[in-house]
């Protein structure tokens, strides 16, 4: 009778052991945008980017579970707060991933630090998520506004447009966009003539264009994203403001929006992004496999990319954790210890205040008649390495890296 | 039907104890279902639903029980939830002027929950106070039209005011402590929520059953009869307004603290038709219908979420089905069948 209570006790210690270090079943969120301006860029496209992620880390073979979930904020940070409260709380998300709208990205940043669960963000682009906002539980993964407007502002000083005037969107976003460009801008000599606030998602852009060509400033320079962007190059173009002599710096575009004016608009345009589909070898094998299944055809934005890229990074930091712990913070801090390497970016590193190191590029909107077809829309103009692309962390102001 | 009146005064007369006595069973089961729900129903959508439930019967007050259709509700909602969370998070007043650069300016910290709370209602009823002045001068659609129109003005103050942070709205607010008790567990903060949801429920009734309240449904009945009567009917208007702009705040201050937000969807416009959608819903003029279709709506809003815009179209069939269907709304046909007032 005792043995069989000392082999039950023993048996019944071991079996908690071993539920505890074999917890393999991860659940995958993607807040997102779903039907509105960012959609494209991110929105279901960004689940099947975490789905393939999922599929080709390897792990559902070795008996893991892995479960992607979407959902729509709707550009909203009370809503997109209110989801993710509920993912973590009822339906035991331990991930949510992209998040456009830097707005909804800082909210659900503090909200995953409070549950400690992890936030790997690739659609916002506010350089506060890894400075003043910095959290253990967050990692920026594709692209920030400074790594924007350190490349494209540069370039643009640099090639002659020294007088600026900003068409910014109102919020998080647009404002931490155009603070970094401007302090570019003046950095290399320019000067900002003037700026203007647009509330998010405007249908008409007339007003703010007409304010940006009595600015008599060379550059127009457009601190928006998505279908913002796309509504003001085009209306831009209806004014004739090219003709007038000024150009417009677009300093967040995506394939999509390229996609959407259609080369005749779009043309000539320069501006910065971390990933395109048409690198090299291996951003065309995965961007070909996320063409057969995504809506439309559609090549993949280097926010879904991104959106892969860090998901894989993600399931590689549990396997050598060798199940899922439920602790965010040490996920997080064993994702930064290793060093990352996938199709999208390549090799890099992640650093301490939770931003992903990666190079990124300069591109030139290709003219009608150098392209070759559907999505073959850039021209590689410079490439700015690794360690010069972002903000130094010492810079940031991110109380994580006095510690 | 001259032998139906005396008939039916004379049934209103024995009505009228039993009314008390329906009230007291039905308020009692419901605040035995609200008491065991957070243990069954995640208590932040409950919380939610308990807002929205004080501010559609804050509204239903004024629609309801005097006939006022307020199309700028949310404005009281929202800024009185800008409010609380501001002062709970930060804790300052600033009216330094943005041209001169000179004026009063408080710093004071973050306030404790129930003084933010308090602080939001004061501003709403305050807000009220205006609103209502200019509002109540007019009726049926220019009424609507007035308080709509002041309350676009309220939502781009709070677009463009720095303490509201626009699109960003303010975000984690902490909930601080009551009596020593840490809020920001969900299951202490549902209660803290709840004994608010139930004195605001509690104070409407009392309002509704006292003679103001009569004077007030004599007005919905018949404004012209009730000045004859030597009724200062303007002035039991801006009352029962500013009444109803303070519950208002007061259920979109606690929101705000209980949501840890505080942002543009409260002061929105299409808030201030969500609001008229719950109260035809859940009854309009019954005391607890509001209560049931703020339930239903945000149940909606919740569960229906992965279907994305669409759930306008299905919020707006609803609508149509409910008014088509059961014009006096879920607890209206009840009442009507069971032949109580609820």
């Amino acid at each position: 009778m005792r043995l069989t209570t000392a082999t039950a006790i023993a048996a019944l210690t071991l079996g908690a052991f071993g539920a505890q270090a074999q917890d393999k079943t991860v659940k995958i969120g993607n807040l997102n945008d779903m039907s509105s301006l960012y959609a494209d860029i991110g929105g279901p496209g960004s689940t099947l980017a975490a789905q393939m992620a999922a599929e080709d880390s390897g792990l559902v073979a070795k008996g893991w579970k892995i479960e992607v979930i979407g959902g729509d904020h709707q550009n909203k940070p009370d809503v997109g707060g209110s989801i993710a409260r509920q993912w973590y709380d009822v339906d035991n998300v331990d991930l949510i991933v992209d998040t456009p709208n830097s707005g909804v990205a800082l909210a659900v940043s503090q909200i995953t630090k409070d549950k400690n669960r992890v936030f790997l963000n690739s659609g916002a682009a506010s350089s506060d998520l890894t400075g003043k906002a910095c959290s253990p539980n967050t990692i920026h993964w594709t692209y920030d506004t400074y790594a924007l407007a350190n490349t494209t502002g540069k370039a643009v000083v640099k090639a002659g447009g020294d007088s600026w005037f900003f068409l910014t969107s109102d919020y998080a976003f647009g404002h931490a966009l155009e603070r970094d460009t401007e302090a570019v801008v003046l950095a290399s000599g320019g000067k900002v003539a003037g700026k203007v606030r647009h509330p998010l998602n405007t249908p008409d852009f007339s007003s703010f264009l007409l304010q940006a060509q009595t600015s008599k400033a060379k550059i127009i320079g457009l601190a928006n994203a998505g279908g913002d962007t796309t509504n003001s190059i085009k209306q831009a173009s209806e004014f004739g403001i090219a003709s007038g002599g000024q150009q417009l710096a677009a300093l967040l575009l995506f394939v999509n929006d390229v996609h959407a004016l259609g080369l005749n608009v779009a043309q000539g345009l320069t501006f910065t992004e971390s990933f395109y589909w048409d690198l090299n070898e291996q951003t065309r094998g995965f961007s070909d496999r996320f063409a057969k299944r995504s809506k439309g055809g559609a090549k993949p934005s280097m926010v879904q990319a991104g959106t892969y890229s860090a998901v894989l990074h993600y399931l590689k930091a549990l396997e050598a954790l060798g199940g899922n712990p439920k602790d965010g913070a040490k996920v997080v801090a064993k994702m930064k210890e290793m060093p990352t390497d996938d199709p999208i970016f390549g090799k890099g590193t992640i650093r301490q205040d939770g931003r992903k190191i990666h190079p990124v590029y300069l591109f030139e909107v290709k003219k009608p008649a150098e392209s070759k077809g559907p999505w073959d829309y850039y021209k590689l103009k410079a490439t700015v390495p690794a360690d010069e692309a972002f903000r130094p962390m010492k810079d940031g102001g991110c109380p994580l890296v006095k510690g | 039907m001259s032998a139906a009146a005396p008939a039916a005064a004379a049934q209103a007369a024995i009505a009228a104890p039993d009314a008390a006595r329906d009230f007291r069973i039905a308020f009692a089961i419901m605040t035995a279902l609200l008491i065991a729900a957070p243990f069954v129903v995640y208590p932040v959508f409950l919380m939610q639903a308990l807002c929205f439930a004080l501010f559609a019967c804050a509204f239903n007050l004024l629609i309801g029980y005097v006939g006022l259709l307020s199309f700028g509700h949310a404005m009281f909602m929202g800024f009185a939830g800008y409010i609380a969370a501001h002062l709970a998070k930060v804790g300052s007043i600033d009216f330094t002027l943005p041209l001169i650069g000179v004026g009063p300016h408080w710093r004071f910290g973050p306030l404790p929950p129930l003084v933010a709370i308090a602080a939001g209602v004061v501003c709403s009823a305050l807000l009220g106070l205006l609103v209502g002045a200019l509002a109540i001068r007019r009726q049926g659609i220019y009424f609507a039209m007035i308080t709509l129109a002041l309350a676009q003005m309220v939502y781009f103050f709070c677009l463009q005011a720095p303490f509201t942070h626009g699109e960003d709205g303010i975000q984690s607010v902490p909930r601080g402590k009551l009596l020593g008790i840490d809020l920001s567990v969900d299951l202490s903060m549902y209660f803290f929520v709840l004994a608010i949801f139930l004195t605001g429920f509690l104070l409407i009734y009392r309002i509704i059953h006292s003679p103001f309240g009569e004077v007030l449904k004599a007005i919905r009945e018949n404004e012209a009869r009730a000045v004859s009567l030597g009724y200062s009917v303007d002035r039991y208007k801006l009352a029962a307004f500013v009444l109803s702009a303070a519950l208002s705040g007061l259920a979109g201050a606690t929101k705000s603290l209980a949501m840890q937000n505080a942002s543009l969807t409260d002061v929105h416009w299409s808030m201030s038709g969500e609001v008229v959608l719950m109260t035809l819903i859940g009854g309009l003029g019954t005391i607890f219908g509001p209560v049931v279709g703020a339930f239903v709506i945000i149940a909606m809003l919740q569960y229906l979420s992965p279907f994305g815009q669409w759930v306008t179209i299905m919020q707006g069939v609803i609508f149509v089905v409910c008014v088509l269907a059961f014009r006096r709304g879920v607890i209206g046909e009840l009442a009507a069948v069971w032949r109580k007032s609820l």
